[in-house]
């Protein structure tokens, strides 16, 4: 394989996995401040791009799709916060598992019945398609790398939430003692509201940004979700800096595996069983990085707690 | 204790009758949704050792369940086809006999949950939560990858597998062999909840601290109960391999995972008979929902979060008006 | 039959209890089992639209039809057909999509007794040493459009492919279908994982292949995202597919990144012929959107059910049978005729996607492989 050729592999891995950031990082917020195991993320995720494409078909315009997807999902995350969810800090994860579990069934259901069973269009603007040149001879397409920004930016937007704002202090300290901010006159159901509807915000940012380049469907967001999952438990659940982290070995994991193992194996087999055998092991390959993080690290790289 | 008995008796009593009198009235269609409903409840009764009694929320046991599955299908397969499995280092023949399938589905399951079990147990809480979940995906994709046997295809078994003295191809008669299973695993858990193992499994969820001080390691106790869980689930595997004269990786999905825990969630967790409540139920509500238009798993939807909202403990644990024994 | 799969289809005919017992003159009813729910709905709806419109344009009041959902689940078609054949008593089954649901469904379905008419699935088992008396195919054997699009691709001159496909069985056979025609070389073949939607690192790969041109097969959203992708990457080597990433329902969702791609179908809605023009209208009179591949095959199936049953009584399964192997109906695609494992010998066309207005859709441009039949009739011992 040449180098540019890894280089390229390289870059698609990267932001894959800033991509699975995003979509990440509102998960573990809300697993780090609530304690929710939240399965209808990837709900929120779909929601995000069913908007962008309803938007950008009725106006054309990019950046309005991606406004409103952000808008919508929030608004979504905030409705299902206040009418499902917050009944459900105080109880355990199998309950939360459950609820969450059927309301991916009411909004995919959902969705289908307002938009449809047909995927839908949404497309990247004119200004962003197509490829460009970068040093050393890569052809890369201008959207990937836009998207590795806007990734990095929110993930840079993110730390300094955390850790410069009085939100982020508050977000700290109901990780830590939920009691105790309550009892300093912290308007805790608000401050959760909030962070419910901010990772939702992002998740369907995320699925705007990523239904260009991919197909706008029902059930676009379960596969995800799992991906999402594999990279907050990796990483340790509550931890920004973990998701960043967790993300960009997933991405990086996934892409490289792929690319590599049938190339490995055809050292020792023949190319016909090797590309069989290498692409059946690489669609394995993340979640056998996860059990070997575990059990090594039982609480994920940054975890603090179980 | 005794509402929830009575209830109990009340579930046994309409698995019994509920058959007979579709085989009176000739439907033999609801005959198979019991069948399924009862295999079902199985795989929920295994999920339930592990979660309800012993606390260890597993997301993967979709895992077993396909192994089951994919025991049953791979030996009836070869049997079909006359061709032995392996030779080396001994022969090993396919099967079309319950009995010998049942027995290879409990160990190659149980072996499989040993495995998970011993790596997974590492973990806690949500962790444990995903990393089970990682281990079923591994086999998800693996069974849709893996070209042997059908691959996403999935594996056809034409004709039911047979027990000694028995028409298994006869709906009732089937049902009746699901039942029998079933009843004698629920015994068994009934006795095991209360013996030593049991009491010591449910204090090391409560406060595995003092199990540990009384010299006993929480660790081996949850090992064997998870392993044990694999097991039953395992054998409802085969069951429904068996219902279907089919298995797929769809057995394996990380959906299946969570329909089973439905099934104990909406029932009432740690109890005997929860996930034969909550699998009858499921069964009902996608028979029933099914027919009001394209789009009911809205009503599904709803009507489980209304069920985990207003109806804690599950349904038992509503009907009988106590907290269910988790925490 | 053999003696074995007659004691086989004796043994379960004893699970369907008294499902031969009843009678009713003439009427025929049939169970449709298909996908209305979940992501693959649209193919599902555009086959069941086909039919019933057919079923609604014949007016025979002698048919009667009954439409489950099997959610894309094996395990949930298997029990609807049970439930069909059990407790509805119906005599012929059909509307499954996909290959893995109609290998748990079909064989149980033929081996007590009932007939299947295929309106999409064609798995190559069916087609071959597992087929069956009482199975039809009324749209294509699995690999069909994949050999055709193979054999385009020897006339457009292509000498250097690089092919691609999701790592099942559906897609191990396409690569297989394609491989089967095709004559030039293969400069890079790839396995992808099933649903997977980021393309980016295959796409990579084809660039640096020297590949002069792109065979895929991926259905459904995976096609989706391919394309979208492929088109913004830069990379401008012809890609060729079968039609199940261009058809009607999906083209919309591609948008301009599937414009002038070449694919392979036995099916446009531009097949000049009378049935087809009336086809079309007609659809889209009744339900406001343009058929897709998928209607018209629902609708050719459905049309072929009557025609059977204008000639034979279903009681008579020989006869009926027998008025099915005719296949004595006015199909959209042209001539239709049964091969001798009951899969079509028809002609496979290739076409390029245009704009019509603010609609994407598909022309004919040629005719890829004539009169064509399938690989796994040879094996085919039907007695």
């Amino acid at each position: 394989m040449s180098p540019i050729l890894l280089a390229e592999q390289i870059l698609n891995g990267v932001q894959l996995g800033v991509m699975l950031f995003v979509m990440a990082a509102g998960l573990t917020l809300v697993f780090g401040v609530m304690g929710l195991i939240n399965l209808a993320h990837g709900s929120l995720f779909m929601v995000g791009a069913f908007a962008a494409a309803a938007v950008a078909g009725a106006t054309g315009s990019f950046m309005l799709a991606l406004v409103s997807a952000l808008a919508a999902a929030a608004a979504a995350g905030a409705l299902i916060e206040v009418l499902v969810i917050r009944r459900l800090y105080a109880r355990d994860h199998l309950d939360q598992v459950l609820a969450t579990f059927a309301l991916i069934l009411i909004f995919s259901e959902g969705t289908r019945w307002i938009f449809g069973s047909f995927p839908l269009y949404l497309n990247i603007p004119d200004y962003l398609s197509g490829p460009v040149t970068l040093p050393g001879g890569i052809q890369y397409p201008l959207y990937r790398l836009t998207l590795i920004g806007i990734g990095l930016a929110i993930a840079a937007g993110l730390f300094v939430l955390i850790s410069k704002t009085r939100l982020g202090i508050q977000i700290r300290a109901g990780e830590n003692d939920r009691e105790m901010i309550a009892a300093l006159g912290v308007d805790i159901s608000k401050l959760y509201t909030i962070v419910f509807a901010l990772g939702a915000g992002l998740a369907g940012l995320a699925g705007a940004l990523v239904g260009a380049i991919q197909s706008v469907q029902v059930g676009m967001g379960e596969p995800v979700l799992i991906l999402a999952f594999v990279v907050i438990v990796i990483g340790g659940i509550g931890s920004i800096k973990g998701a960043l982290i967790g993300a960009l070995l997933v991405g990086l994991t996934d892409t490289l595996g792929g690319v590599l193992l049938p190339h490995l194996f055809k050292l020792f087999t023949d190319p016909a069983t090797a590309t069989s055998a290498g692409s059946a092991l690489a669609s394995m390959l993340i979640y056998i990085l996860m059990a070997v993080v575990l059990i090594w690290k039982p609480t994920g790289l940054f975890g603090a707690r179980a | 204790m005794t509402t929830e008995r009575i209830l109990n008796a009340v579930v046994v009593a309409g698995l019994v009758l509920f058959p007979i009198w579709a085989w009176m009235a000739d439907e033999p269609f609801m005959i198979t949704l019991a069948t399924k409903a009862a295999i079902l409840a199985l795989a929920g009764v295994g999920l339930n050792l592990a979660l309800g009694i012993g606390g260890l929320v597993s997301f993967g046991h979709a895992a077993f369940f396909g192994i089951g599955g994919y025991a049953m299908g791979i030996l009836a397969s070869h049997a079909q086809a006359y061709d032995p499995i392996f030779t080396q280092p001994f022969v090993f023949e396919g099967s079309k006999s319950m009995p010998v399938i049942w027995l290879t589905a409990i160990l190659a399951s149980g072996l499989a949950a040993l495995g998970i079990g011993a790596l997974s147990l590492r973990t806690s809480g949500v962790y444990f939560i995903m990393i089970t979940l990682a281990f079923g995906q591994m086999l998800y994709f693996f069974s849709i990858s893996w070209p042997a046997y059908g691959g996403e295809d999935g594996l056809s078994i034409y004709v039911r597998n047979s027990f000694p003295g028995l028409n298994t191809l006869d709906p009732i008669q089937f049902y009746g062999i699901v039942l029998g299973v079933l009843c004698a695993v629920l015994f068994l858990l009934a006795r095991l909840a209360k013996s030593p193992f049991g009491l010591a499994l449910g204090a090391a969820r409560q406060t595995p601290l003092r199990v540990e001080t009384v010299g006993i390691s929480p660790y081996r106790l949850q090992l064997v109960a998870f392993t044990l869980s694999g097991m039953i689930t395992g054998l409802a595997g085969a069951l429904f391999a068996d219902l279907n004269r089919f298995v797929s990786p769809v057995m394996f999905s990380w959906q299946t995972s969570g329909e089973i825990m439905v099934f104990v969630i909406i029932g009432g967790v740690a109890r005997l008979f929860g996930p034969v409540v909550g699998a009858i139920l499921f069964i009902i509500l996608e028979h029933l929902l099914g027919g009001l238009s394209d789009y009911w798993h809205i009503y599904l939807g709803a009507l489980l979060l209304l069920i985990v909202l207003f109806a804690r403990g599950g349904v038992i644990g509503t009907l009988t008006g106590r907290e269910a024994a988790h925490d | 039959m053999t003696p074995r799969t007659l004691a086989l289809a004796a043994c379960i005919a004893g699970l369907a209890g008294g499902a031969f017992a009843d009678t009713h003159a003439g009427k025929v009813k049939v169970g449709m089992i298909t996908t209305l729910s979940g992501g693959g709905a649209g193919l599902g709806i555009d086959v069941r639209d086909g039919f019933m419109l057919a079923a609604k344009q014949a007016g025979n009041d002698k048919l009667e039809v009954i439409i489950e959902d099997d959610q894309r689940k094996p395990d949930i078609a298997v029990q609807l057909a049970d439930k069909m054949i059990q407790s509805e008593k119906v005599d012929v089954l059909t509307g499954i999509i996909w290959s893995n649901l109609a290998m748990a469904v079909i064989p149980g379905a033929v081996a007590q007794g009932k007939f299947y008419l295929s309106p999409n699935a064609g798995p190559s088992a069916l087609a071959g040493r597992g087929c069956s008396p009482l199975y039809f195919n009324v749209a294509w054997q699995n690999d069909n459009l994949h050999e055709a699009a193979g054999a385009y691709a020897n006339s457009a001159g292509y000498k250097n492919s690089f092919i691609l496909a999701p790592n099942y069985p559906a897609g191990q056979d396409a690569l297989t279908g394609y491989k089967s025609q095709y004559e030039g070389e293969l400069s890079g073949e790839l396995l992808t994982a099933l649903g997977q939607t980021d393309y980016a690192s295959e796409i990579a790969q084809i660039r640096a292949s020297g590949a002069d041109s792109v065979f895929f097969f991926l259905p459904g959203g995976m096609g989706i995202s391919f394309l979208k992708q492929y088109a913004d990457s830069g990379v401008d080597i012809p890609v060729v597919g079968p039609a199940f990433s261009f058809d009607q329902g999906i083209l919309q969702a591609v948008g301009d990144a599937a414009l002038g791609v070449v694919n392979t179908s036995q099916w446009s809605k531009d097949l000049d012929n009378p049935t087809n023009t009336a086809f079309v209208e007609s659809f889209q009179a009744e339900y406001g959107r343009l058929p897709s591949l998928y209607a018209s095959q629902g609708f050719d199936t459905a049309n072929l059910l009557l025609s059977a049953m204008d000639k034979a009584d279903i009681s008579d399964a020989d006869a009926f049978q027998a008025a099915l192997e005719e296949a004595d109906f006015a199909s959209t695609r042209g001539e239709f005729k049964f091969n001798t494992n009951h899969h079509p010998i028809q002609d496979i066309y290739v076409r390029e996607v245009i704009r019509e207005g603010d609609v994407y859709t598909n022309k004919i441009i040629g005719t890829a492989l004539e009169d064509h039949g399938d690989a796994h009739a040879a094996e085919c011992q039907m007695q």
